[in-house]
């Protein structure tokens, strides 16, 4: 039953990535595109922990966890650049 | 068994949600309107398939840890931030400085006027004594 519910919220997340992306393509602002790219980090934090159930190993975490704190850090710098031309003043 | 049914449960609810906020990403037509979707429900998303690799972990291979917890919980903390910025990013991008109202304030919008002196905000009762004075 597990391994249904698995393959269930693979594809729901992977469909999710496909919608990011096209609203990547598609999206009329930089604050879409903005917005897109971080629901692509949190969508890949869900897989990659997906992953980890289904191989049934603890490994990935930690890679969750960085890719979580990279994201946050990243769509932070985007949005400061956008604002004031400048990361850090 | 029913540890079963309870991990599938939180599987597939964090599955809806999920494509649920990326859904919303599409489906709805102004850039205020889609900050909601993914914020909201893509993290609750996460939050469900954490809960149900905790449970996993915890029943099936006997080690506990508090991990999945430290990510939901950075999740909650960083997606009001990051919904915040973009709003600020939006603003800018799309909006002039006359087609914005009137802060009501005695300073304007922070995007566009100069910062005032950087003072903390007094409690509101302190702000009554001055003005009073």
């Amino acid at each position: 039953m597990i391994t249904y519910a698995l393959m269930f919220a693979f594809g729901c997340f992977g469909l999710g990535l496909l919608a990011n992306l096209w609203r990547i393509i598609r999206g009329p602002g930089r604050a879409d595109r903005i917005l897109a790219l971080d629901t692509m980090v949190i969508n890949s934090i869900a897989l990659i922990i997906l992953y980890g159930i289904w191989q049934g190993t603890a490994v990935y975490y930690e890679a969750s966890m960085l890719v979580a704190m990279v994201g946050f850090v990243s769509t932070v710098a985007y949005c400061r650049f956008v604002l004031r031309g400048d990361i850090i003043e | 068994m029913i540890v079963d049914v309870i991990i599938s449960i939180c599987l597939v609810v964090g599955g809806i949600f999920g494509i649920v906020g990326s859904y919303g990403l599409i489906k709805l037509q102004d850039t205020m309107q889609r900050l909601h979707a993914p914020t909201k429900a893509t993290t609750l998303g996460v939050g469900g398939v954490l809960v149900a690799s905790m449970l996993y972990f915890l029943f099936k291979e006997d080690t506990y840890t508090f991990h999945e917890l430290l990510i939901s919980a950075f999740l909650f903390l960083t997606a009001p931030i990051t919904a915040h910025f973009m709003a600020k990013t939006h603003i800018r991008m799309r909006e002039l400085r006359g087609t914005l109202p009137e802060t009501q304030r005695k300073h304007g919008w922070s995007l566009y006027d100069t910062p005032p002196e950087m003072l903390t905000d007094p409690p509101a009762d302190e702000v009554k004594s001055l003005e009073s004075r």
